[in-house]
């Protein structure tokens, strides 16, 4: 089972934090600082894969972002690196080419998308087409709902498309 | 695609985005963090906030936890939120709670009724959303409060109401697997349900059931391979593809699945054969997730039945992985190989010297996978040099997890396959002095067990020599800075003990040492009271002796400290020294008894010594003493507890269910079961000494054969001799056979024909010629264990002298060929390496060397005054080693020509696979350009210094 998912910069910075297993405030700190120091120096050509603590976590660097979900040892490495990609493109099918500014600005977003795809640290859905059309379902509700927007959302929106 | 990339959020929000992006540093960020939490409290407590407002204000304290952060002062609002009408509000109210609150959070209570009433929603996307919350928030308590709505759900016409069901109810069965064992047959219904999204999900909670219990599901084989069959037929929707694998993750997880239901049966691996050798040929080795399923096809051919065919593709796919560049694969080749080297250890040879490239491989991963699977692969030969690798990357990694791990390997690999005990010794000490406070005190304790009881056979000289030898390193130890405590302890302990024991040094010369650890480590008040009764055991036996007592000037004046020390225990310590001191030589020899730390102590349970006493009180007119049972009026209860006493004290501590089973308690055990069931009908006490009888005694005929570490074959026991008693070795040999699957005469055909047919191939590639000794220390030694339990050590004396005749002269004219092609040797891989420098002396070399550990050897019995003829033994194992290390080199040699595949071959198509693009969508810079663009408009600056560098994600 997954146990989390941390979105990390190239410059440390967290961009996403998920726990599936019970990690308290302070715990969660000192793990992303650990895994930063642990994954963010390591080399390109090395394997995506680092062991920590008895767990696994499995990486993968997208321009300036670092997937990161933290694995059980007798777990699948390449399916889980499978996983993140298939985040990644469900991600890239949501904003339209995505790059980190998206995921800065509209986490809460991100993490709709990834509650669709994992549940409980599980994959729950292995078809990014479900995915997609699922968190759509949800948005379109939420647009009938919103109130106008402001002229610059729609700027925004448009350039997003 | 809509609006969704948009922005909705405020001009604040960016601001906070941005302020942060831009933070310089650490310091500067928990400001502004810290700023906004102060706005939030302030603002978020106003009375009419606007929806979309304090939806605004939740993201932000979302965010703020993200940074890690306390937000716990608006939990209360993200709760209050969930109740809101609107979806809208709802699902920011359901993710703020999901990630703000843990399951045992006090204010789960709050949200169990709203997520009672969505579940019952007649919109679906407000079902999921409480499905969502319900997966991470539901705890143990609160499961029954929406159990039966969840499963209604099971039945929801939408599939993606139905897949989170399934997943809740997974949830459930982790964190309370009594509360829906009932429910088990609704995921077997499920399993069959249309969505494949459904069945894929079913296939989670199946899993975990299926590890707990496989004997119940057996009948589920069928089904799921002719699941697994149509799947990789590609009878699933094309939606389910994944870089052109049919639903690759749900084919990997059928696998795992499999894996667990075929263990150890052969008929229902039966059935499996023929869809994993289809996955096996079907699967694309060139895209990762490929590869993920042919490694699960590996986990799963490793873990059923064996079949030769499939073990056979699976060292196939295996070897494809080593072989190739990519440091993902070689690691998951490595991990494969660990799993299959468990049921063809020969497997391991074809490829040792891709396994050496990785464990001196720059990637720390890998390496640590390959000491794994070093570990998994020890035997009695190769202990020494794989030991001696984990002890030198346990020095130099700082990772203390790692560290502890690394060494308690160690100390288990020394335990089971220590070719000597002199050889143990010295290895914990290396453990000790770099990881002593990681490692169990346990193995301190078993480490000074083995000193105090030697080799478990009354073979006294060799004991003492043992001990002697531990008392020289031990003192040489003492020289070096800034030891681990535990480790101190030992030492403190075995000086004390056997310090002066052999007289080589003199009682002053420890007492010293002893004291000067005292005061170097002065604030550790273990390790000083571990020395004051060394300090009191040494003058105790000084005193035993007749000897005269002359107490050192610092260990006077340690005493006086300690005899002054706030510590209780050091003071009662000091005293104690003080007063054996004091006593004559008959006193102190019955409180402290030479070299009797075995010896068991008696003691009187009864206290039978002070009968007078209370005889002589008693007719004072004093009480006489009431047992606590005795003295309470609930008979029932006493009764119960009465009858517990007397077991308990028959047994002393209640240990008996480690002990192994002995004909005395197992008569025992009936009566007090009858007793204990007649008086309180409560069966509970029958389990555990049930399910102890019948399974005590299986255990200790499958410990030798069901997993490789275990097996000992032909090795001594743990603390034996380095012989081989003839009663094991005999019983073994048969077995051993088929556990190595090489015979000495088969490896060397199989190697030379090997080298045959590359050398055919390939002109030689240059192996570094360390490479090859390691390997031929690591995986040659295999030939070797033939070799070693050949009968009793008499004849062995015998026989290996031939063996060794017969290949010295040859085996050293390939010494001689290896010097001239390699200038360096490792000294540490083997030694024989360096006494072969002259080429004129090369045919005596190894008898050179032997000799010349012969002498050290006799040197050190010459001390101890020892017949030579105790020694032999040693000697012999020596020699033994001697010999088949140079056989090693031999083999070595031989399979350098294996060096061409490993280090060559190469072909250009592996290339990465995880850059072949899925996405026919190419990476569009405009895109991004544009965006930069309005976020520059609005004045905020992404985190980067430059925009204009960031590049999609997937580009």
């Amino acid at each position: 089972m997954i146990h989390f998912v941390l979105l990390i910069s190239r410059q440390g910075k967290v961009r996403l934090t998920k726990w599936y297993s019970p990690y308290s405030q302070k715990e969660r700190t000192k793990v992303i600082r650990e895994l930063s120091g642990l994954i963010l120096t390591r080399g390109p050509k090395l394997c995506n894969f680092v062991e920590w603590r008895g767990l696994r976590v499995v990486y993968k660097r997208y321009a300036s972002l670092y997937f990161c979900m933290c694995i059980d040892e007798d777990d699948n490495e390449l399916e889980i690196l499978e996983i993140i990609h298939h985040y990644v493109e469900v991600l890239d099918r949501y904003f339209g080419s995505v790059c980190e500014l998206d995921l800065i600005y509209n986490f809460h977003k991100a993490y709709f998308i990834l509650d669709e795809l994992l549940i409980a640290g599980e994959l729950q859905e292995p078809s990014k087409r479900t995915v997609a059309r699922l968190v759509a379902a949800q948005d379109s509700l939420v647009e009938t709902a919103k109130e106008q927007t402001s002229s610059i959302t729609n700027i925004i929106a448009q350039a997003a498309k | 695609m809509g609006s969704q990339g948009g922005f909705y959020q405020s001009k604040e929000f960016l601001d906070l985005v941005k302020s942060i992006g831009e933070a310089r540093s650490k310091a500067e960020e928990d400001r502004i963090v810290l700023n906004e939490i102060e706005t939030l409290k302030r603002r978020i407590s106003e009375p009419d906030i606007p929806k979309r407002k304090m939806k605004e204000y939740i993201i932000r304290l979302v965010y703020i936890e993200m940074l890690g952060h306390d937000a716990s002062f608006g939990y209360i609002h993200a709760v209050k939120m969930t109740h809101d009408d609107s979806l809208l509000v709802k699902r920011t109210g359901y993710l703020a709670v999901t990630l703000f609150l843990n399951e045992d959070h006090d204010l789960i209570i709050l949200i169990v009724n709203t997520i009672q009433k969505d579940l019952k929603s007649d919109n679906y996307l407000v079902v999921c959303a409480a499905l969502n919350a319900v997966c991470k928030l539901i705890n143990e308590e609160t499961i029954p409060a929406v159990l039966p709505q969840v499963m209604e759900l099971l039945a929801h016409p939408k599939e993606a109401v139905r897949k989170k069901a399934i997943m809740a109810l997974h949830r459930f069965y982790q964190k309370s697997p009594s509360s829906v064992s009932h429910l088990v047959s609704n995921f077997r219904k499920r399993l069959c349900d249309n969505d494949p999204g459904v069945m894929g999900a079913t296939l989670c909670p199946l899993f975990e059931l299926i590890a707990r219990d496989v004997n119940s599901y057996k009948d589920l084989v069928i089904n799921f391979v002719s699941i697994l069959k149509q799947v990789a037929e590609r009878r699933l929707s094309k939606a389910y593809d994944c870089h052109q694998m049919p639903a690759p993750f749900i084919q990997i997880k059928l696998l795992k699945i499999l894996a667990l239901l075929g263990s150890g049966d052969k008929q229902a691996s039966e059935n499996m054969y023929t869809v994993v050798g289809d996955i096996f040929r079907k699967c694309d080795s060139s895209s990762n997730i490929g590869n993920a399923v042919l490694y699960e096809c590996i986990c799963c051919v490793s873990s059923i039945y064996p079949n030769p065919k499939l073990l056979e593709s699976a060292a196939d796919v295996i070897s494809r992985f080593l072989k190739s560049d990519s440091h993902n694969l070689k690691y998951m080749g490595i991990d494969a190989l660990g799993r299959l080297i468990k049921i063809s250890p020969e497997i391991a040879e074809q490829h040792q010297l891709a396994v050496i490239d990785c464990l001196e491989d720059p990637d720390d991963t890998l390496k640590r996978k390959t000491f794994e699977l070093l570990y998994k692969m020890t035997k009695s030969t190769n202990v020494e040099v794989i030991v001696d690798r984990m002890i030198d990357y346990m020095i130099s990694i700082s990772d203390n997890h790692y560290k502890t791990e690394i060494a308690s390997r160690c100390v288990e690999l020394a335990e089971q396959f220590a070719p000597s005990n002199q050889w143990f010794i010295q290895t914990m000490n290396r453990v000790f002095e770099h990881a002593g406070d990681l490692v169990n005190i346990k193995v301190a304790h078993s480490l000074m067990r083995l000193i105090a009881e030697g080799f478990g056979e009354d073979d006294d000289n060799a004991d003492s020599k043992l001990r002697s030898s531990a008392v020289e390193s031990y003192l040489r130890i003492l020289g070096e800075p800034k030891l681990p405590s535990v480790f101190l302890q030992v030492i403190c302990w075995v000086l004390g003990e056997y310090g002066t024991a052999d007289g080589m040094f003199s009682a002053s010369d420890i007492t010293g040492k002893l004291c000067d650890v005292a005061e170097a480590y002065s604030n550790d008040e273990t390790v000083k009271a571990y020395a004051t009764t060394a300090l009191m055991k040494i003058y105790a036996f000084e005193i035993a002796a007749h000897r005269k007592v002359d107490m050192l000037p610092e260990c006077q004046s340690l005493m006086e400290e300690l005899l002054a020390s706030h510590s209780t225990d050091l003071q009662q310590r000091a005293y104690e020294l003080q007063a054996v001191i004091g006593l004559d030589a008959h006193a102190v020899e019955c409180i402290m008894p030479s070299d009797a730390s075995c010896e068991d102590i008696e003691v009187d349970r009864d206290l039978s010594f002070l009968n007078d006493y209370i005889q002589e009180a008693i007719e004072k007119g004093a009480q006489p003493y009431i047992p606590e049972s005795e003295r309470s009026g609930m008979l029932n209860i006493s009764n119960f507890r009465n009858q517990d006493h007397h077991e308990a004290s028959s047994h002393g501590l209640r240990f008996e269910a480690y002990e192994l089973p002995k004909p005395a308690v197992q008569s025992r055990i009936p009566q007090a079961l009858i007793a204990s069931t007649e008086i309180v009908p409560v069966p509970e006490p029958m389990y555990p000494r049930e399910s102890y009888q019948t399974t005590m005694p299986s255990i200790p005929s499958d410990a030798g054969s069901a997993e490789l570490k275990l097996r000992l074959e032909g090795v001594q026991k743990k603390w034996g001799r380095p012989t081989y008693t003839p009663a094991t070795s005999t019983s073994n040999s048969t077995s051993q056979k088929t556990v190595n699957g090489t015979s000495q005469g088969d490896g060397a055909s199989t190697v030379s024909s090997m080298r045959e047919t590359y050398d055919s191939r390939k002109p030689q590639v240059e192996v570094s010629h360390e490479k090859q000794k390691l390997a031929a220390s690591l995986f040659g030694g295999s030939s070797k264990t033939e070799k070693r339990p050949a009968t009793g050590h008499k004849a062995a004396k015998a026989s290996s002298h031939m063996v060794e005749k017969s290949h010295v002269p040859k085996s050293s004219m390939e010494v001689a060929s290896d010097k001239a092609a390699s200038a360096q040797q490792p000294p540490d891989l083997l030694d024989l390496g360096e006494p072969t420098a002259t080429s004129t002396a090369l045919q005596l070399d190894p008898f050179k060397q032997l000799e010349g550990l012969l002498d050290t050897t006799e040197v050190a019995s010459a001390v101890n005054g020892a017949p030579a003829a105790s020694i032999s033994p040693d000697i012999m194992a020596l020699y033994v080693d001697t010999a088949a290390g140079i056989h090693n080199k031999n083999d070595a040699d031989l399979l350098s020509g294996l060096s061409n595949p490993s280090v060559t071959n190469m072909p250009g198509t592996t290339a990465m696979p995880q850059v072949t693009q899925s996405s026919s969508k190419r990476p569009n810079p405009k895109d991004s350009l544009e965006k930069d663009a309005l976020v520059r408009q609005m004045g905020v600056n992404p985190s980067s210094q430059n925009p204009n560098l960031f590049k999609d994600l997937l580009g």
